[in-house]
Formats: structure tokens, sequence, C-alpha cells
């Protein structure tokens, strides 16, 4: 028996990654979360963050929300902003970063985009170092 | 009986319209294929969004409290119909079998005695609604400029339902599009989504799981159903956008086919008349010889 699982990351425009895997690092919701093979049955979502895909080859990708089903040992991650931080554009993430920043010094954004946009904003500078 | 002459000019305009159409099938043919690509590959995601719904709603111990977008408002009075068609016409029967579609709803709805508004999305659908029911469009999207269709779009359309559903303007919300089949058949459907319609899904794909949210799955459903909504209106626009292409090469191909048929009898028609031309004028060179 192998430890792997399956992962799909799917946008609406298309499928964007499906394969085998050891283990995945999920920005949740509520914190960074890692998933193996026969993790129980979850429902979730994403907050900005990295996802993080382990094996042989290590594959990362930025995301800034989604929603993540686990059953079955498929991994399932509907999210509109998956990127490949292995082509992500230095332009893009600057872009992103300033207009986090700048939603961040308004003043009436709720606590929940407060709480979302900070976690973005650290992301990105995660990246872009 | 036409002369020579205008057979002539008809021979010539028949085929340029025909080199007309058989360029539009060319390019629609072209267009389909990326149109049908980006259709069936958009299917994995509203599908998987349906299936996630559907296990949400399953666990849910509540039904009284559950979300509005999910159980609709407990009543049925009022109803929001969103027509999706094409902005382009020469596409067969497209935009007239949709905007049909619709109309035999609009009826039923009108004559249940509840209450209808309308969303257009593209120009010929409005065209065609405008004539009878003019007055009960509230809103009409056009995306003429737009090359393909993307998440944008449809998330425009989706924030305006929403934004109608918590004003509390309808119960009910049907979208009408065209679903492609293949590239000759695409059958105009109507599709609820809000309240979300759970019956139709088979059963038999989902098991049944105690799932662990996080947070707690009153929030996911928050979040995720009006994201559903906007995944359902785009999905209807991807197919929307295939099934144009595809019913826009069907149709072209056929006038093409006519053009060709016509061209043809024509020709007959013009030799015919151009030998008949000949032979009375030899008739009649004939019986002046013959009479001197």
């Amino acid at each position: 028996m192998s430890d792997k699982f399956t992962i799909e990351i799917i946008s609406p425009g298309e499928t964007i990654l499906k394969q085998e895997t050891n283990e995945a690092i999920i920005p949740s919701y509520e914190g960074q979360m890692g998933i193996l093979k026969d993790h129980i049955p979850l429902i979730t979502f994403l907050r900005p963050g990295i996802i993080t895909i382990k094996n042989e080859f290590e594959k990362k990708f930025y995301v800034e929300e989604g929603t993540v089903e686990f059953s079955n040992n498929n991994l399932l991650i509907l999210t509109s902003s998956a990127k490949d931080l292995a082509n992500f554009d230095k332009s893009l993430v600057n872009e992103l970063f300033q207009e986090a920043e700048e939603k961040l010094n308004n003043l009436d954004i709720t606590d929940k985009d407060r709480y979302l946009t900070s976690y973005k904003l650290e992301t990105l500078k995660e990246i872009s170092q | 009986m036409p002369s020579l002459d205008d057979l002539k000019k008809r021979i010539k305009s028949v085929k340029s319209t025909q080199k007309i159409t058989k360029a539009m099938k060319m390019v629609a043919a072209a267009k389909l294929r990326k149109a049908q690509e980006s259709a069936e590959k958009g299917r994995p995601y509203s599908q998987k969004m349906q299936h996630i719904i559907l296990n949400l709603t399953k666990s849910i111990n509540d039904p009284q409290n559950a979300p509005k977008l999910l159980i609709g408002t407990g009543e049925d009075k009022k109803y929001l119909c969103v027509v999706l068609t094409a902005d382009r016409g020469l596409c067969g029967g497209f935009n007239s079998n949709i905007c049909k579609l619709a109309k035999t709803n609009f009826k039923k709805i009108l004559r249940d005695g509840k209450e209808l508004s309308i969303i257009t999305v593209g120009s010929k659908g409005y065209d065609q609604i405008k004539r009878e029911y003019n007055k009960y469009v509230i809103k009409k999207f056009s995306f003429k400029d737009k090359k393909n269709v993307s998440f944008n779009e449809a998330d425009e359309v989706g924030k305006e339902i929403l934004s109608l559903f918590n004003q509390n303007k309808f119960d009910k919300c049907i979208l009408f599009y065209n679903n492609f089949k293949n590239v000759i058949t695409q059958i105009p459907q109507a599709q609820q989504i809000i309240p979300a319609e759970t019956k139709n899904l088979k059963s038999s794909d989902t098991e049944d799981f105690s799932y662990e949210f996080e947070p707690d799955e009153d929030e996911i459903l928050e979040d995720l159903l009006p994201k559903n909504i906007s995944t359902q209106v785009f999905k209807a626009l991807l197919e929307n956008a295939a099934s144009e292409q595809g019913s826009r090469m069907t149709a072209m191909d056929n006038a093409t086919r006519n053009a060709g048929d016509l061209v043809d009898k024509l020709t007959i028609d013009y030799n015919r008349s151009r030998q008949a031309s000949i032979t009375k004028e030899l008739i009649e060179i004939i019986s002046g010889a013959e009479s001197l």
C-alpha cells in the first residue's frame, strides 16, 4: 500500500492539477493544515496562503480563497485564484501586495476582511523574499 | 421569365453569399473547438461545487434555520428569470430556442398569477423578449466586447442576482441557457439556482460521510452558496458559448449547401434559356433563308 492520495486543484476555467501525493499542507481558514492519507472526511475553506504539495518534488501554489473537501482519499480544492509559485510573476506579486496594503489601511472593512487581508499581505511578503 | 443577364447576376450574388457563409462556418468551427474545450474544462468545477453543497446539505441538522439561498424564502410568489443568449445572430435556432423556452415559462408564471422579473444576458435575447415582456425586464447585460467569457462576467451577473435576492426581490431564480451536448445538438434548459435544486442530483454518487467542518457548516455554506450562484452562471455562459458556435457552424454549413444547390439550379436555368435563345435565333435564320 502506498501512502499516497489524490489531490485535485480545480479553477472555474480548468483543472490546474491532478496528481498523487504523499502530503499536502493547506492554509485553511483557521490555520495551516497538513493532510496525509486516510484523513477523516473534511470540508473547510481557505484563507490566503500557500498550498504545499510534498512529493519527490515539492510544489507550491499561492491561493487567495477556496473550498476544500477531503473524502475517500481524494483532496479536492476549488479555487479561482491558484497560481503556481514556480512561474509567479514578480510584478504581479507587487501589485497584489500594494492592493492588500491599501485595503488594510482602509478603516471601514470588516474584521473578517482584515483577518484575510493581513494573511494575504504576509504570504505575499514571504513570496517576494 | 428572367432574362439571361438577370440570371447571371443572381448566380453571382448567390455565389458570393456562399463564400460568406463558408467563411463564417470556418470561423465558427475554429472558435467552437476553443469554446468546447473551455466548456469541458469548466464542468468539473461546477460539478464538484454542487457535490460539496449536496454533502453539506445532508448534514444540516436544523433545516428550518438553513441559509435562505439553499432552502428558499419559503414562498413561491416572485420569480426571477435569467435568460442567457448570444450577442450575435446568424446561428440558426440558437437564440430563438432559448427564448421560446423562456417565453413558455414566462407565460406559465404569469398565468399562475405570480410576479415576474427578467434579466437578460446577451443582446439577441433582449431583442426577442422586449417585444412582449419589456416591462418585466429589470436589467440587461451584454458582453459583446469580450472575446472570451471569463469568470468575472459570470461574477458580475451572480452578484446582481444575489443583491436582488438580499433585497427580497424574488423567491425563485431560474436560468435559461443552451446545454452543449454535441456539435449538432444543443438542448435549451431551464435550471433553478435559487433555492438550490438538490433533488435532481443523483444520490448514488454521494457517499454518506460524517464530515469534519472547519469552521462550522453554517459558515461554510454562507461562503459557498453565493459562490455557487456565480459558478452556475459561469457554467451556463460556457455551455452557451460552445452551443452558439456549434449552432452557427451547423447553420452556416446548411446555408453553404443550400447556396450550392441554388447555384446549380440557376445555372441549369441559365443554360437552358441560353440554348433556347440560340435555337430561336437559328430557327429565325433558317425560316428566313427558306422563304427566299
